[in-house]
């Protein structure tokens, strides 16, 4: 029995580590969809953790969440006005949302709190468990007792997965990017399209943010995403950009965060810096094992138009 | 070719950049209730207040900056999209800090040597990992090199906290380096170590190398056009990729061991305040040119000597001094691109 409750409390873990990871590369899936690849990820997830911070301080737990929706996508928005709008190269832009994301957030946050190193507070998103489903022996915990978000990347991944292939409006999506120039000969928006996905993205990456703040944590440091908006962008590779493969290859790394947990509670004499490094080379394998047999959006990174160079 | 268009072009896109840059953090400190002009005079003269200021402050931190800028305007010459040299400069620091602790010789000459080869070697094998993800795998560098910016940062914390650490046992951080591995002065009398000569040295021979050698076209042209180089069938585009990996990763792990032997005599956890994230603005600000990093890399030296400056004396947070950098990336790529656009405009009448 005692082995049962261990692998239960583990999955419990790897769900919860995995959500934010699902959420932000659901997100990201849809903006890569257009052929948009948003390095700036990672500035909306801190984004969403500080915005979460505040908006959770401000009027509780549910409107942090809203609120760190909100930054997150406005950080994407900042993205895309110059990487879609403008045309800037989007790699270099979307590293420099990212550096900026870092030092501004840690910029508000000290103006607002002071430097002095006192571990804030947050009121945090209770777990809602889903009455009879959470009853399910060792799934039931793990899948059906988890806090909100977790319920939102659920409903997500099959919402997103009929969005794209069984709409008009994911054929656009998808055309997009694989092709702009024919998109736009078929009277598709191309920028706007591809704005609203990038917007998305960060919506998402933010709401996974907040949930690092205000589920996770219940605090704010400064770097706290600590790459997960990058493990995101792999998330998004190694799912193949489909919903359900985004899904399965989240929840892999939350397991692996998990176990990385589990490893060093069993023995704290491991170093657990060498631990921590875990998810990143897990990333990095994967990679090189699963992407041959993928294929990226066509249009993937170019912007559009291209003519006016 | 016309040459001058080209120079006019980036002087005149640096300074509307920085222009724009300075305007926006202006109104941005404002907002976040700081006295713009307090802050820019406090960060001026915490980077040329005086002689002492600049020499000891802002050319020594831009010592670092001019390392990893070249390594990325390098990369970036050839496509080469490395966003690691963060992690190469750890690994080079790490490598530079074992061999100078563990090699059983205080002879300067020969452990100096050493150490800098040491360093530059980790980088680049650092770098040799997403070189190879590319070339043979077809994965992309941004994220591989991204990724192992963790990596290398983990690492350093478990050897500055285990098998490199300090023989008390209390900091996390490594014991000193002999003297021997010392970097000298280069201007008696102030912090300015010889490795800033050193950055400029390979600045130097960077631009030889890119401007006057078949091997630099070369790199030139797969950063130009990949396909095209491929379509020409002069040479194969993989060894050019495989040899801007390497180098760029090599510069960069220099930086690392160079601030260790340079400045700090021994390693901790937090070594680079982002040094390899910085780059990136410094590269871009010089339009990836190598003579012109060496200014760039004094430009965020200064600002970087001159954010402590600003947290101590005007009461901005120094975190502000990131915020600028990105601001001052995106305000570079803007007015190139809108440089382009009205190009466009005009020659289409």
């Amino acid at each position: 029995m005692a082995d049962l409750s261990a692998l239960s409390s583990f999955l419990v873990a790897a769900v919860g580590l995995g959500v934010p990871l699902a959420l932000a590369a659901l997100g990201e899936m849809v903006t890569e969809r257009t052929g948009v690849i948003n390095i700036g990820l990672e500035g909306s997830v801190i984004w969403g953790a500080l915005g979460g911070a505040l908006g959770a301080l401000a009027a509780g737990p549910y409107a942090g969440l809203a609120c760190g929706v909100s930054t997150g996508a406005l950080a994407a928005l900042c993205f895309a006005l110059f990487a879609v709008r403008l045309g800037t190269d989007q790699i270099i832009t979307g590293t420099a949302v990212t550096i900026g994301s870092l030092g501004f957030t840690g910029a508000v946050f000290q103006s607002r709190f002071g430097a002095t190193g006192i571990a804030l507070e947050l009121p945090t998103v209770a777990a809602l468990e889903l009455p009879l489903l959470s009853e399910i022996p060792i799934l039931g915990p793990a899948l059906f007792n988890q806090a909100a978000p977790a319920y939102i990347a659920y409903l997500l991944a099959p919402l997103l997965a009929w969005l794209l292939f069984r709409t008009r409006w994911g054929l656009a999506v998808r055309a997009v990017g694989e092709s702009p120039d024919a998109a736009h000969a078929a009277g598709v928006p191309v920028i706007r399209t591809r704005l609203l996905a990038t917007v998305f993205g960060g919506a998402l990456a933010g709401l996974a943010g907040a949930h690092l703040s205000l589920v996770h944590t219940g605090t704010f440091a400064e770097n706290m995403s600590a790459g997960k908006g990058f493990i995101a962008i792999a998330v998004v590779v190694l799912g193949r950009w489909s919903p359900w493969g985004v899904v399965a290859a989240a929840l892999f790394f939350g397991a692996a965060e998990a176990l990385q947990f589990a490893l060093q509670a069993w023995d704290s004499e491991l170093p657990y810096p060498l631990f921590l490094a875990l998810p990143y080379l897990l990333s990095l394998a994967a990679l090189v094992g699963w992407f041959g047999r993928a294929r990226a959006p066509g249009g993937l990174g170019s912007p559009w138009p291209t003519a006016r160079r | 070719m016309r040459r001058s268009p080209e120079i006019v072009r980036g002087l005149l896109v640096a300074v509307v950049g920085l222009a724009v840059t300075a305007v926006v953090a202006a109104a941005l400190l404002a907002l976040g209730g700081h006295s713009p002009g307090a802050t820019f005079a406090a960060l001026i003269a915490g980077a040329f207040g005086s002689w002492d200021r600049f020499v000891s402050f802002t050319l020594v931190r831009a010592t670092p900056l001019l390392f990893t800028g070249l390594a990325v305007a390098l990369a970036f010459r050839a496509h080469v999209w490395n966003i690691g040299a963060e992690g190469q400069l750890y690994a080079g620091a790490l490598a530079g800090v074992a061999v100078a602790l563990l090699l059983p010789t205080s002879a300067p000459l020969l452990l100096l040597p050493i150490t800098l080869v040491a360093a530059a070697a980790a980088g680049a094998l650092w770098a040799a990992g997403p070189a190879a993800m590319r070339t043979r795998f077809g994965v992309g560098e941004v994220i591989t090199t991204l990724l192992l910016n963790f990596v290398a940062l983990f690492l350093a914390q478990f050897l500055v906290q285990g098998p490199l650490q300090e023989p008390r046992r209390i900091f996390n951080q490594t014991d000193s380096i002999p003297e021997a591995a010392h970097l000298p002065a280069l201007l008696p009398g102030t912090r300015l170590h010889v490795g800033f000569a050193l950055a400029v040295a390979v600045a130097l021979a960077l631009w030889l190398y890119l401007a006057r050698t078949p091997g630099g076209l070369r790199l030139r042209t797969v950063g130009a056009s990949p396909r095209a180089a491929r379509v020409s069938g002069r040479f194969r585009a993989t060894p050019v990729v495989w040899a801007a990996f390497l180098t760029s990763g090599a510069i960069a792990g220099l930086a690392g061991w160079v601030q260790i032997a340079g400045v700090t005599h021994r390693m901790y956890e937090g070594l680079s305040p982002g040094w390899g994230y910085t780059a990136i603005a410094v590269a871009l600000l010089a339009r990836l040119n190598p003579l012109a990093v060496v200014v760039t890399a004094i430009v965020f030296g200064a600002l970087s000597a001159g954010g402590g400056a600003m947290q101590r004396d005007a009461g901005v947070p120094e975190a502000w001094v990131r915020g600028i950098e990105a601001l001052v990336i995106l305000a570079v790529l803007a007015t190139d691109r809108c440089w382009q656009l009205l190009a466009a405009r005009g020659e289409g009448g």
